[in-house]
């Protein structure tokens, strides 16, 4: 009997004890891993071509991308390549957004509406869209308009392959709860439509934009004066690795960044979801 | 009063789901609908719903013919169905959108108050138990008033102790406004417990065959004799609907089990 009563009075202090302070140390541990091996690396590479192990001429040590980024920057070069990249993603990626989230609604709502356009549609999907740059150059010149285009072609099918399918996935018991309350169709889209899209709409965005910044390149390399593309492909012509490694590492940020905000900017939406993402990131 | 006017359903696929039922049901009667798997009871609950059109017949209420849903009538179904982007609180005002805000937050407050969830008003769908979610579907329900409540086995989903609960506080809340009850369920424990008259169905195609007062006051004691004996009651009819023998006689025979499937 006391030893019963003994057991769990220990391990209760224990829960107790232990958890607090590693809670707190968890906190940073996770990212602190995650940077463990790219430093690790990086810093690897830094010692041995200060070593003397390598000359470093093709694969330029952190110090020497980071001197590179430097000097782009006080030249005011950076500001213009980024902000160029920048406002051709920006604008691809609203075209295709607008025109995925469209066509998508059109084909998840109607039935109809998606006999009539899913095949067409799935039939261009099938197509490499880098395959389509030749036509776009000719068809709109090899300024920014064929660049905003190819970037929204890529976009544009995550986003409508997104909505489409979230809104043919909404669960039917929950939409006959809104015909119970007699919703009319407006409030239907507004009251259980639209927040039932939301977290399959959002992760479409977050593809459509990878995609977007995949595209921003393949669109800088047919024939750019300026934007962080024209920054690698100068790099190659003119054979300076840590030009093309610092164009690819403010790629890396941006991409990261704009993926960010969306999450940031969407998260207060999608605080009620119960998944397994949440059970996780709680734990 | 609600009346339905021999009520038939066939199904695109060919299955006749109900045929000709016909009942008429006072306001403020309860009454439990019963009967083998298949037999039409959620057919014809979704038809008095408005959810789904009967193929043949009427439904009517006041002596307005319902074909869609309408707002005299609420729907409890077997699970909460709560939406999950809304916290318990706006769920339950889910349906007073209507009206203007202090009124719709009163009355929010109030049901919240009487489901005995006021401290869940801010908490999500999913942070709820069963039992309290089902709650929080029956104020939902209850709460823009309706003359009418169907339930499509509102607690079947539930353990022994939070249907019991469940079932008494229904009954709490029902002597509130006292609307009409029909409640489509398997559990003869809770038909015989609830409802002022059981009507035991038939299948294939799912058609009235029987009609059971339950003369019992409530609040109806279930472990009485009386109790007993109307459980049976409705078991061998029951039995009988499934052209099943029964030894009638016997009185030693299980036919008191609290689930019937």
């Amino acid at each position: 009997m006391a030893m019963t009563v003994e057991l769990p009075a220990l391990e209760s202090t224990d829960v107790v004890a232990v958890p607090a302070p590693s809670k707190r140390g968890r906190r940073w541990m996770r990212p602190a891993l995650g940077l463990l091996l790219p430093v690790g690396l990086a810093l690897a590479w830094e010692i041995a071509v200060w070593l003397g192990l390598s000359n470093g001429r093709l694969v330029p040590p952190p110090s020497k991308i980071f001197a590179t980024i430097v000097e782009l920057s006080r030249s005011g070069e950076l500001a213009r390549h980024i902000i160029a990249t920048l406002s051709r993603v920006a604008a691809g990626f609203g075209l295709g957004v607008a025109a995925g989230t469209l066509l998508g609604a059109v084909s998840g709502y109607w039935n109809w509406a998606r006999r009539l356009l899913d095949p067409t549609v799935q039939a261009l999907r099938a197509i490499p869209s880098i395959a389509w740059v030749p036509l776009f150059i000719l068809w709109l010149g090899i300024f920014e308009t064929s660049k905003i285009v190819l970037i929204a072609v890529g976009v544009f099918f995550p986003v409508y392959l997104g909505v489409m399918g979230a809104i043919q996935s909404v669960d039917r018991k929950i939409v006959e709860v809104g015909r119970a309350f007699r919703l009319s169709g407006a409030a239907m889209i507004r009251r259980i439509l639209l927040p039932a899209v939301l977290p399959a709409y959002v992760l479409s965005l977050r593809v459509g934009l990878g995609l977007g910044w995949m595209f921003v390149v393949a669109a800088e390399f047919m024939g750019a004066s300026e934007g962080l593309g024209y920054l690698l492909i100068d790099g190659q012509q003119l054979g300076k690795p840590a030009q093309i490694l610092a164009a690819i590492v403010i790629f890396a940020i941006l991409g990261k960044t704009t993926d960010w905000l969306i999450e940031i900017g969407t998260a207060p939406l999608l605080r009620w979801q119960d998944g397994f993402g949440r059970q996780s990131g709680a734990a | 009063m609600l009346a339905l006017n021999a009520l038939g359903k066939i199904y695109p696929n060919g299955v006749h789901a109900l045929a000709r039922f016909s009942a008429e049901i006072q306001l403020g009667e309860i009454v439990a609908i019963i009967g083998g798997s298949g037999c039409g009871k959620s057919t014809l609950l979704r038809a008095i719903a408005g959810l789904d059109r009967a193929t043949s017949g009427t439904v009517t209420l006041d002596d307005i013919a319902i074909s869609a849903p309408h707002a005299k009538i609420g729907i409890i179904f077997q699970e909460p169905r709560l939406l999950p982007w809304l916290s318990v609180a706006d769920n339950i005002g889910f349906g007073l959108s209507e009206l203007p805000a202090t009124l719709r937050r009163e009355k929010v407050a109030a049901a919240l108050a009487r489901v005995g969830l006021a401290d869940k008003a801010y908490a999500w769908p999913r942070e709820l138990s069963g039992g309290q979610a089902q709650r929080v579907a029956i104020a939902r329900a209850l709460v823009p008033q309706p003359e009418v409540l169907l339930l499509d086995e509102p607690f079947s989903a539930l353990d022994a102790f939070t249907r019991r609960d469940l079932q008494d506080h229904l009954l709490d809340l029902w002597a509130d406004t006292r609307p009409t009850l029909l409640l489509v369920t398997h559990d003869v424990d809770e038909a015989v417990v609830l409802a002022d008259r059981v009507l035991v169905m038939r299948p294939r195609p799912g058609r009235l065959f029987e009609e059971i007062k339950i003369n019992l006051a409530r609040p109806r004691d279930r472990n009485s004799l009386l109790f007993d004996n109307f459980k049976r009651r409705v078991l061998t009819a029951l039995d009988r609907s499934l052209d099943r023998n029964v030894p009638d006689a016997d009185p030693a025979s299980n036919a008191g089990e609290a689930m019937w499937w």
